[in-house]
């Protein structure tokens, strides 16, 4: 009988956090002017996933949003949508009707985002009625208490089922970073959840402090670099949460370009899970246009 | 993952996203045409009236002229540094010096951005570098030695510490206003007065430095800054009122000052050259350590005496590691040492650049693989690709001798006594690197490693409070901490 090749996640790659900060602080000093600024910022603009995920969430809110992400700003010609509209299962219908023919992608949490707190049935139930109302994409969490509890087979397993109730959808693995505590951590994560099928890493629910930061990232896009290398598979990155500024959105795409390389810097490959960034950028857009900036009150906020 | 799949197409880092160009602006330095010796507090015109050009390494332009000092101004900065050591500063109370030298400290800090400019146009460094490590360092051990001034009677209870009276000093050009202050900053904090000769390709820090020193109101003589090349350094070496010698150089220069001041009562410190060995495990932090790689011997294009340029990997991670070198040097930006985003300059002069490229042709002749980064160079200007000589061996020269620029040679290593046998099997011992999870491991290899300085889990680090200096033909005597005080005392 052929055995399965899944690796020992006990003994993934180590990491040395004082290296990886390190690496961070020297891309930030990168500076970004001119052509290429513009060119960065509307790459980041077109991989934003804009986000509502709250409990007072209303289909009129949700539609609204999907007009924005539609029409990001139609004051400035020539700028791409956003990648996708992240929302709860139940909104994934408004949000597809919404959307229809615009080319941006529904994305829906589900596995009882954000604590991820339930059983394998539940979880299984709330993707595919995702699934069913039309979702491209799944961002499903991670159950933080089993992998931190040494258990990684069985976050392995879950990963596998609900890649398989996916079906064409892609699947976003949520870590939750904030709770893994260590950089090796979220390596291990990295490396199990790409094995067990993950068509992107993400890393946070937006919903525990600390959400994405650089050096998480990093540790993900070397992963993922090092995980291309030894399969041939291609797997996106979505660091989500805390990042709001055009110049972190930039620093973030330094990082991905000189980790990652050019096949990366699409909206395929790389997203951000935020909800005011696309406004930042749209400001600095628009400043890169006119020279001068303009108000907040100037973007609407939705 | 150990594993590489040889069928995936290597990762893209040549097109996608091109950054703009960022130049740091030089609109707001100020240079004169012609620069003349400080001495005595004053700059004066050299007896000979002998000039020299510096020149730009990253535009073959001149930037100024300078004046060459001989015996005689060598020796008239050396009897005014007597008399300001008698006078003045030998005798003043310890917390006094010790404002003098704060004030020197914050000044720098205070200019640091005409400084970080003049550096990088002098010297090709990245601006990055230079505003980011070279000149903030600077400031910093002025700032850490002048803390001492009034406490070498607790750096060393019950020993009477006392200054030695004139030192003379000699800089090279790969640090040349971080070498300055190395020097300066401990001498004039235990009480010394100085004569310092910057390196000819590099003295226009060394001669922004005297202007702020004037500024700065230290009395006259204490510090005084005389240019030129090795015949001034000789003048130095050889002038009987200096009490003290400390050189930083080649190995070959610091062999010349201890013949030449044989049977003087002298004192001496050496820092010269390097060949360090930087040791990468099979259970290191493969990732980090590869970046530890790049800035052990890309940072300032290589010209660091420290530099890890032989790399010892464990055979078992080997492909892995020169496959990520790999990919991490095609993201390396090779050119304009003033744009913001220049990871590695100019080489220094068109000398270094011959060396370093004669060595490269050694380096192929002995049959070493060698691989360079896909960059494309500046038209004008002297510059050299990043540079790796795969299968080296420990007899190739290449292996053996200091090469000063960004050429790394790789060998791997099976077991731990074959690599310490290898990284001490050489005439130099400055400093090493070791990369591995394992503290047992560690403590193992820098207890057992002929080294002055060796670094675990990272490379290049520098701090104040930290002793630097060698063993071997890497030169003696120690620079920075409690340690680098030593040298400029009797007890």
């Amino acid at each position: 009988m052929a055995q399965l090749q899944i690796p020992d996640f006990r003994k993934s790659t180590i990491v040395d956090q004082v290296g990886i900060e390190e690496r961070v602080s020297r891309f930030n000093t990168r500076s970004i002017k001119k052509e290429s600024k513009v060119k960065g910022l509307k790459l980041v603009l077109s991989m934003i996933d804009l986000t509502t995920l709250e409990g007072k969430d209303t289909e009129g809110k949700v539609k609204q949003m999907c007009y924005k992400a539609a029409h990001p700003h139609d004051a400035l010609s020539g700028l791409p949508t956003v990648a996708a509209v992240c929302v709860y299962p139940t909104m994934v219908g408004t949000a597809k009707q919404a959307l229809a023919g615009t080319g941006v992608k529904v994305a829906s949490v589900s596995t009882a985002f954000p604590s991820g707190q339930s059983t394998r049935q539940v979880k299984l139930l709330d993707t595919k009625f995702a699934v069913e109302h039309g979702a491209d994409e799944i961002d499903m969490v991670i159950s933080r208490g089993e992998f931190l509890k040494g258990n990684y087979a069985f976050v392995f397993d879950e990963i596998a089922a609900i890649k398989e109730a996916c079906g064409t959808a892609r699947l976003k693995v949520i870590f939750e970073t904030g709770e893994l505590s260590t950089l090796d951590n979220v390596r291990r994560a990295s490396e199990l959840a790409m094995h067990a099928g993950a068509d992107f890493i993400k890393t946070s629910t937006g919903k525990i402090s600390p959400a994405a930061t650089m050096p998480v990232t990093l540790v993900m896009l070397e992963a993922i670099r090092d995980f291309y290398y030894a399969t041939g598979k291609m797997v996106g990155m979505k660091p989500a949460g805390g990042i709001s500024t055009a110049k972190s959105g930039l620093q973030y795409l330094v990082m991905l370009h000189e980790t990652l390389g050019a096949d990366w810097l699409t909206n395929k490959w790389f997203r951000f899970g935020a909800s005011s960034l696309a406004n930042d950028v749209l400001m600095q857009l628009v400043k890169e246009k006119t020279g001068v900036y303009q108000s907040k009150e100037y973007f609407s906020a939705d | 993952m150990k594993k590489k799949n040889t069928s995936v197409k290597p990762l893209n880092f040549t097109s996608g996203w091109e950054y703009a160009p960022a130049p740091e602006s030089a609109d707001h330095i100020h240079l004169e045409k012609q620069y003349e010796l400080f001495i005595d507090g004053k700059f004066v015109k050299p007896g000979k009236g002998k000039y020299f050009d510096t020149i730009n390494p990253a535009t073959e332009k001149k930037i100024a002229s300078v004046a060459e000092a001989d015996e005689q101004d060598v020796a008239k900065a050396v009897s005014a540094a007597r008399k300001a050591y008698d006078k003045v500063w030998g005798r003043m109370p310890a917390p006094e010096r010790a404002k003098y030298i704060f004030r020197i400290a914050r000044m720098i800090q205070e200019r640091s951005r005409e400084f970080a400019v003049i550096e990088t146009m002098d010297g090709g460094k990245p601006i990055r570098e230079s505003r980011d490590i070279d000149i903030p360092l600077a400031a910093n051990h002025f700032f850490y030695y002048a803390g001492w001034a009034d406490k070498l009677n607790y750096a060393f209870p019950n020993q009477q510490p006392a200054p030695l009276g004139v030192a003379g000093q000699i800089i090279p050009w790969n640090f040349p206003l971080l070498m300055a202050a190395w020097k300066i900053a401990p001498a004039l904090a235990t009480g010394n007065t100085v004569v310092l000769k910057p390196a000819e390709t590099t003295p226009l820090t060394a001669l922004k430095l005297a202007e702020l020193i004037r500024d700065s109101g230290l009395p006259d003589g204490v510090v005084n800054i005389v240019t030129g090349a090795g015949r001034t350094g000789a003048a130095i070496v050889g002038h009987p009122g200096i009490d003290k010698i400390a050189f930083t150089g080649s190995t070959d220069v610091g062999k010349l000052i201890q013949k030449s001041i044989a049977g003087t009562d002298k004192k001496l410190t050496l820092e010269l050259g390097g060949k360090a060995a930087h040791i990468i495990f099979e259970d290191a932090p493969i990732n980090q350590a590869v970046e530890g790689i790049v800035n052990g011997i890309f940072f300032n294009q290589g010209h660091v005496c420290c530099a890890g340029s032989r790399l010892f990997v464990q055979e078992s991670v080997a492909d892995m590691v020169i496959q990520k070198l790999k990919d991490r040097m095609e993201t390396l930006i090779v050119g304009d040492p003033m744009d913001k985003n220049t990871d590695i300059g100019a080489i220094n002069s068109k000398e270094q650049l011959q060396t370093i490229l004669k060595y490269i042709e050694i380096g192929k002749n002995e049959g070493g693989e060698i691989y360079q980064s896909s960059c494309a160079l500046p038209g004008k200007g002297y510059f050299c690709k990043p540079t790796l000589f795969l299968n080296s061996s420990q007899s190739h020269r290449i292996v053996q001798e200091e090469i000063f620029g960004p050429v790394l040679t790789i060998q791997t290593f099976r077991t731990i006594e074959e690599v310490i046998e290898k990284a001490n099997n050489i005439p130099y011992g400055l400093s090493a690197g070791v990369w591995t999870d394992k503290g047992s491991k560690i403590f193992n290899l820098t207890s057992r490693l002929r080294a002055g300085v060796i670094w675990a889990n990272t490379y290049n680090k520098f701090d104040p409070a930290s002793p630097f200096g060698g063993y071997k033909e890497s030169g003696f005597g120690r620079e920075g901490g409690l340690h680098g005080l030593m040298p400029y005392l009797k007890f």
